[in-house]
């Protein structure tokens, strides 16, 4: 009998790049059944759009890089990166933003650093902040929930709008508004109190009374329990940066319920469950230790409640995620595990 | 008698190709970025920056070749910068009186030519070690270098980010410039992120990577054929 010798460790990982991007992918799945029930058909424009662009973005840079095309475009990272960037977009963008973003993300976020494993950044993260920076005024008009407007695009009517700028019945402006953070923000900065603008009608309609934001916000959740179930991502994640959001929110609300919006608010608003289970969990760019894993979130999520309060900008989760990838290598290195028969 | 000028083009020669391309300060000694990545944020504000720095080297070039024997090795930095700094202060006053927007505009970034090491590392390795015909040229053409990458890069970030180029030319060239602007279609959305810091720092990478690729493709060898020795044994 042939004896094979290996040496330890035998555990066996039965998981390829490919197959935890299509979980990751299928995870998004009640998200964009609710995104589109609630916002309509925009988002899958733009996911098709930015589909579009990943494949031809990938193709040119991989040969303009001399590697293989094919198993590089199929291990769907692109796919995963423009993705989680279509959902950050409002659905009712012109093109231009979400093409201009997702190639950012990829030439920028990823070729340039060398590809897939090299990237310091998380790519679409870094697509968001660019798009954030450069069409400020794009970005900050949300389609409003079909509720709200009393009135929502068909169809062809997104699809016509957002390739050509076209609109049948109505101007942008009756069905885009302020998302939410950002109301709730200038509202408190004009004096109004945060229990008060929570209860203007908009923040209140929806679905067993709770807002089309909260209702995206639970499907990321749904999808992301799906995830930590089959050890896609880990739990660290999640916990570090909700709890820690969770907590700033907590104590600055009650020491001036005035001025700070109550916890619900920051966990079932703005892009809250997406950051925590799609966004923060890529693995190149995060923390690879047990404890930098739940120090990197944590302050990813001490960092959003920062710039969504004393911030410019509505949402801060690109900036805080981009500002703790800077400091994966330094937590990775204050976090080493102690190996095994090492004193401390 | 012909010898010695043809030796004397060859190496102005050799000292323009330095300043323009080998040794280019902005791209590759990568010295004087903090006044480059500033003020590019539109081409006119890279030409004004970029004179005056050349004006700036030039002075200092020549009055460190003429005083270079007799400056100690020890205190010689001090005296260049006071030099330097002499020169910053009459460009900067002269900048005041002459181009009064443009001063505004570049405001801090001209009394900071001072700190400009392009200028200290020219007076250093160049001027106090060569004759005074030779520094000149080279503060011509590495000051040429140098503001033609302030030009192209301000070009560059103020067609994405602004969607003009040559705006307020008349801030250099007078009345006769005010329509020299150029247009990009209404239909052209700006990209912010190119007049702001960071697209200072992307297009800056860009070009710099232009550059060795040119690099690269000019020192790739033409097709030469080794020849090879084939031994066949019976």
């Amino acid at each position: 009998m042939k004896s094979i010798y290996t040496s330890s460790p035998f555990a066996h990982n039965n998981s390829s790049v490919q197959k935890v991007m299509l979980q990751v992918q299928l995870a998004a799945f009640p998200a964009l059944l609710a995104h589109i029930l609630l916002f309509g058909y925009g988002i899958i424009i733009q996911w098709f759009l930015a589909v579009a662009t990943a494949l031809l973005v990938e193709y040119v840079m991989l040969k303009l890089r001399d590697k293989p095309v094919l198993p590089n475009v199929t291990d769907f990272s692109a796919l995963i990166t423009v993705t989680g960037l279509v959902f950050c977009i409002p659905p009712e963008s012109p093109w231009w933003v979400i093409v201009s973003g997702s190639a950012f993300a990829l030439v920028f976020g990823k070729h340039l650093y060398g590809g897939l494993g090299y990237n310091p950044f998380n790519p679409a993260m870094l697509g968001y902040a660019f798009l954030l920076i450069s069409f400020p005024a794009e970005m900050t008009q949300w389609t409003l929930p079909k509720e709200i407007a009393g009135y929502s695009l068909s169809f062809w009517e997104s699809f016509n709008h957002i390739l050509f700028g076209a609109v049948a019945h109505a101007p942008i402006d009756s069905f885009t508004g302020a998302t939410p953070l950002s109301a709730v923000k200038t509202g408190i900065q004009e004096g109004v109190s945060a229990q008060q603008m929570l209860q203007a009608p908009y923040l209140e309609t929806g679905w067993w009374n709770l807002t089309a934001w909260g209702w995206i916000n639970l499907a990321f959740l749904a999808g992301g329990a799906w995830l930590i179930y089959t050890r896609t991502i880990r739990w660290q994640y999640p916990v570090g940066f909700l709890g820690a959001l969770g907590l700033m929110a907590w104590i600055f609300h009650s020491i001036n319920p005035d001025l700070y919006a109550p916890v619900s608010f920051h966990l079932l608003f703005g892009g809250t469950m997406l950051a925590a289970f799609f966004i923060i969990t890529d693995p190149v760019s995060s923390s690879t230790t047990p404890l930098g894993r739940l120090i990197y979130a944590a302050g990813i999520g001490v960092l959003v409640y920062v710039i969504r309060n004393w911030g410019a900008f509505p949402d801060g989760i690109a900036f805080a995620v981009l500002l703790l990838n800077i400091a994966v290598p330094l937590i990775d290195r204050y976090t080493q595990p102690r190996v095994l028969g090492h004193n401390r | 008698m012909t010898n010695v000028w043809q030796q004397k083009w060859h190496d102005y020669q050799d000292i323009a190709q330095k300043g323009l391309w080998n040794n280019n300060q902005a791209l590759v000694a990568l010295l004087g970025l903090c006044p480059l990545l500033a003020v590019t944020n539109n081409s006119v504000n890279g030409l004004g920056l970029g004179l005056a720095t050349m004006a700036v080297l030039l002075t200092s070039n020549i009055l460190v070749s003429l005083i270079r024997h007799h400056v100690p090795s020890e205190i010689r930095i001090p005296v260049f910068i006071a030099i330097i700094a002499c020169a910053v202060t009459v460009i900067d006053m002269m900048m005041h009186a002459y181009f009064y927007t443009l001063h505004g505009i570049l405001g801090i970034f001209i009394p900071l030519i001072v700190t400009n090491c392009a200028i200290l590392a020219r007076a250093e390795a160049f001027a106090s070690k060569n004759t005074l015909d030779k520094s000149i040229v080279d503060a011509l053409f590495i000051g040429i270098g140098f503001t033609l990458v302030l030009i192209l890069l301000g070009a560059v970030r103020e067609i994405i980010g602004n969607g003009t180029l040559f705006d307020q030319a008349d801030l250099i060239f007078g009345e006769v410039a005010q329509n020299w602007t150029l247009y990009l279609p209404d239909s052209y959305n700006p990209v912010l992120l190119a007049i702001l810091p960071p697209g200072a720092f992307i297009a800056l990478g860009l070009m710099i990577a232009l550059k060795n690729l040119i690099d690269q493709k000019a020192k790739r060898p033409s097709l030469v054929t080794i020849p090879v020795e084939v031994k066949v044994s019976n």
